[in-house]
């Protein structure tokens, strides 16, 4: 195929226009020479909120969206594995117990009638909440919520499930032995914080914790967390304050379970402060890849910081043309891509930069991270690579907002750190405001490249020698029997 | 617990409301005298655009010896063109709030961009040049660049992945040598390294023209607009080569058993039949067995292998069916201690009962109830819509082919489903046990009866 020559094109234009009715006798030829003007972006308009508290302490927050007939709720409740305390793994492991067995059904039964009125629910665990969402169309939104009001209020934590469960989750914990994302995070929580800390062990427990797990820890755990005055009800979808608020209350308003809620426990224990960076290797024989995490304890979600370290970690590895990624993946073809991150919890989760990068450049690819690490608290960013940096994040704020499902978890996520749909505009604003010295100054105060934790998963064998020569800072090895426990 | 006794043991069976307005996705549909094609669908709930292009060319139309060269051809796509040289493509986008990326599969490559509807003149414009200018600006540095990166995909998909090597071996052992599917999309590191620039380019000419390419623009943009912006922008670059595909060999499956060590903790198994290509009369009633079998906890294979025998940490059934051909899998992870002969043993039992028994009334339905929830989540996103819109254009010559795909759904008869087990999936396979290394005692050996 022969591609017409610039040139050309504007004599062909005129000459051949089957398609394009002129309105004027001087048409504009298309000059594809140049990228086209845009018009201006629509302003970001957040979903109104609807919010109520029932007696009993449950908050309410409904959106009206009425595009499709469907709804979303997300049942959300204060706590997360945070609380695991001394039972690593119990948290996450209640909240997948909630619907194995509820109310007079069993995980079988109960998932097969929610299947069955085109409903699908889940349950989980982070760090901060505990979550039951339910997707319905709306025209089964009371036998759906129905099941729900089971799940949460009436799980029955049988033995036989819990049994089950616990071994299906003690031989997931013996198949990450072989999984290299999974080592790399679970030996990285683990010399990035001290024992103490609720981010030293893994949010699925070890095999001690597990194999201890029964259903009346379980069901103890259960009834101090899953509360309605921990609860916030997120509705989403077609469905009106009013009918929300009923259907809401009719299930969950009498709900006044007795016994002691649980307190979430202040976290005193310090992360790991280094004087100098240090290097922990796993070995996975003969892999083709080494998976590669720098980090360091980060800040939390309320952190003044927080648009400002937005915009600077989107430049430095948080989208396609970031610095970390174009220059290891891009340009030296190390890694299929390479990303950083902040982890903006209740608590200041880690900052972690990864890759996975082929075996024979381990090395190099650490010299790759550590440069541009440096780079961009030593150096101004650019005003272009700033501008694009600062309308990624923002214009791309309303693309976040089109399904009732990412209503809601935004929603939910935004109401555990205290914060609703207001914050997406003053958040925009703040972007909008970032200036190439802001970028520096959290990068200075927020990058310490220099007082490091670096884990890298690979064939030791081949790949200590080199790192080693870099002198980046002393190298232990982990036993991959200390990590997965 | 036997699957008819929780029928009748359970709390009071509910009713599902039936189905109330039926799935509408309406799109204009214009071809311009180069061949190419646009559709375009309206939806104004969020201030967004999402476009979708698809070529015509996947990694069936490759030749044995350039396996993964449809999909490297797509990462040479993003290296800049006449107009927009690297890496503009990328960076004018992000610089207008926008998303982008590509997939490849056996059947088509897909470019996708999603971003503020303002943005939907620079989406054109860079999918315009690089349609029709790519060329001038590729280089041997370019291809040399994306293919280092392209076999670090693979090394981080198949190489440094647990039971990654099974794709490597399933298709090659299923369909027979030269067959359009025979091989992985992802490719061979030796037929990677082997691609050449004059491939690229010969590629280039002879898929990469607007007859082999359909636009989908789904969002809060106006029709009319849409329509002149594609026309200003695409309509000078000129049409390529009709393009011809041989209908793949018929053959027969030989049945066959493989093993292979690889660095995980427990054995797995991996089945697979020889099935029909995608909207075949039977490939409906496939797809819901698949959900029979996996789709819920109270499916065949996953209420049994799962729940009630504890053989089992998961089990997957997929119905791969594809424009020209298509397989159906089952696989399961065999439970600390568990030999995979049992796990086998269990899935052959339940599958020859599903063909013997066919699903009960209730069962069938919530397969469908499930199934057109799946339509209804897919379309609060213009980005899923314009992907399905084409895949609807291009599998039935329609884009609106919602509330038509989900018919062929709610047509399928318990009866339908007995006869498309028996006939497909109780027949030779290819049987492929993963085992830790040194371990092949626990590998699945050929059963005494299927």
């Amino acid at each position: 195929m022969n591609a017409i020559r610039p040139s050309a094109a504007i004599s062909l234009l005129l000459g051949a226009l089957p398609f394009v009715t002129t309105t004027s006798s001087a048409q504009q030829a298309f000059d594809r020479t140049k990228a086209p003007a845009l018009g201006e972006p629509a302003a970001l308009v957040v979903p109104r909120v609807n919010a109520a508290t029932l007696p009993n302490g449950i908050t309410l927050k409904v959106v009206e969206q009425r595009e499709l007939p469907l709804v979303q709720i997300i049942a959300s409740f204060e706590g997360g594995s945070r609380l695991d305390g001394n039972h690593p793994g119990m948290a996450t492991f209640m909240a997948g117990m909630l619907d194995e067995g509820a109310g007079k059904r069993n995980a079988t039964e109960l998932q097969s009638e929610l299947a069955y009125l085109g409903a699908s629910l889940g349950t989980g665990s982070d760090w901060d909440a505990f979550t039951v969402s339910l997707k319905v169309p709306v025209r089964s939104l009371a036998p759906a919520l129905d099941l729900m009001a089971d799940v949460v209020m009436r799980p029955v934590f049988g033995a036989d499930d819990i049994r089950r469960q616990r071994d299906l989750r003690f031989a997931g914990l013996l198949q990450t032995r072989d999984q290299p994302n999974a080592l790399a995070g679970l030996a990285f929580n683990q010399v990035l914080y001290p024992a103490n800390h609720p981010y030293h062990r893994s949010a699925t427990g070890d095999s001690t914790a597990i194999m201890a797990l029964d259903s009346s820890t379980v069901r103890a755990f259960y009834r101090r967390t899953i509360r309605p005055e921990r609860a916030t009800f997120i509705v989403v979808g077609d469905i009106t304050l009013a009918a929300a608020r009923q259907a809401i209350a009719a299930r969950f308003g009498q709900w006044r379970p007795g016994g002691g809620t649980a307190s979430v426990p202040a976290i005193t224990a310090i992360p790991v402060a280094r004087q100098h960076s240090q290097v922990f290797l796993v070995d996975k024989p003969d892999a083709a890849q080494s998976v590669i995490s720098i980090g360091w304890p980060g800040v939390d979600r309320r952190s003044p910081d927080y648009a400002a370290l937005m915009v600077m970690n989107t430049i430095l590895g948080g989208s396609f043309t970031s610095r970390l990624n174009m220059n290891l993946r891009e340009t030296k073809g190390y890694s299929y891509g390479a990303r950083s991150g902040f982890s903006f919890r209740k608590a200041p989760g880690p900052f972690t930069a990864s890759a996975a990068v082929r075996t024979n450049v381990t090395d190099s690819s650490l010299v790759e991270f550590f440069r541009e690490l440096r780079r961009i608290r030593d150096t101004l960013v650019s005003t272009s690579e700033l501008a694009r940096a600062k309308a990624y994040v923002e214009l791309g704020l309303p693309a976040s907002l089109e399904s009732t499902s990412q209503v809601a978890n935004q929603l939910a996520d935004l109401g555990n750190h205290g914060l609703s749909f207001e914050e997406l505009t003053r958040f925009a604003a703040s972007v909008r405001r970032i200036t190439p010295a802001e970028v520096q100054r959290v990068a200075q105060r927020h990058l310490t490249p220099d007082q490091s934790t670096i884990v890298v998963v690979g064939d030791v064998a081949r790949i200590k020698v080199t790192i080693e020569a870099l002198g980046l800072g002393p190298i232990t090895q982990l036993p991959v029997n200390e990590i997965v426990k | 617990m036997h699957w008819l006794a929780f029928v009748l043991i359970c709390a009071t069976p509910l009713v599902a409301a039936a189905q109330t307005a039926p799935l509408k996705v309406p799109a204009t549909v214009d071809t311009l005298a180069n061949g190419l094609t646009l559709i375009v669908h309206e939806d104004h709930s969020v201030p967004t655009v999402s476009t979708n292009v698809w070529y015509l060319v996947g990694s069936g139309d490759e030749k044995v010896g350039r396996t993964g060269f449809a999909h490297l051809f797509e990462h040479v796509m993003f290296m800049g063109s006449q107009h927009a040289p690297y890496p503009e493509f990328d960076t004018r986008l992000e610089a207008a709030g926008a998303n982008n990326n590509g997939t490849t599969n056996e059947d088509r490559t897909a470019y996708y961009e999603s971003g503020p509807s303002n943005s939907l003149p620079l989406m054109m414009w860079l999918e315009a040049d690089r349609m029709g200018w790519l060329l001038p600006t590729m280089d041997q540095a370019k291809l040399d660049a994306q293919r280092d990166i392209v076999k670090n995909e693979r090394r981080q998909g198949v190489e440094n992945q647990p039971y990654g090597v099974s794709e490597d071996l399933l298709s090659p052992a299923l369909y027979p040598k030269g067959h359009p599917y025979s091989w992985p999309v992802i490719g061979s590191m030796a037929d990677l390294s082997a691609a050449s620039l004059e491939d690229v380019k010969e590629f280039f000419r002879t898929y990469y023209a607007p007859n082999n390419a359909v636009i989908v623009v789904a969002g809060a943009v106006k029709s009319d607009s849409v329509r002149r912006i594609v026309r200003e922008m695409f309509s000078d670059i000129a049409r390529g080569p009709a393009i011809t595909r041989a209908a793949p060999p018929a053959f027969t499956v030989k049945d066959t058993v493989m093993v292979a060590e690889d660095r995980v903790q427990l054995p797995r198994v991996y089945l697979n039949w020889h099935s029909v290509k995608a909207f075949h009369q039977d490939d409906a009633a496939l797809d819901l067995t698949a959900y029979l079998l996996t789709g819920a906890r109270n499916a065949r294979l996953t209420n049994t292998l799962v729940y009630e025998r504890e053989v089992a940490t998961n089990v997957q059934a997929f119905n791969g069916s594809k424009k020209l051909d298509g397989d159906f899998g089952v696989y399961a992870t065999a439970r600390p201690g568990k030999h995979l002969n049992e796990v086998r043993a269990s899935i052959d039992a339940e599958v020859a009962r599903l063909g013997r028994e066919g699903p009960a009334p209730r069962e069938l339905e919530q397969a469908k109830n499930a199934f057109e929830s799946r339509f209804l989540n897919r379309l609060e996103f213009a980005s899923a819509k314009s992907e399905q819109m084409n895949h609807y254009y291009y599998f039935t010559g329609k884009p609106d082919g919602f509330q038509a795909d989900l018919d062929r759904y709610r047509a399928v008869t318990a009866e339908d489903i007995k006869r498309v087990v028996s006939q497909y999936l109780t027949g030779p396979r290819v049987m492929l046990s993963i085992v830790p290394i040194g371990k092949k005692d626990l590998a699945a050996t050929r059963g005494a009866v299927q």
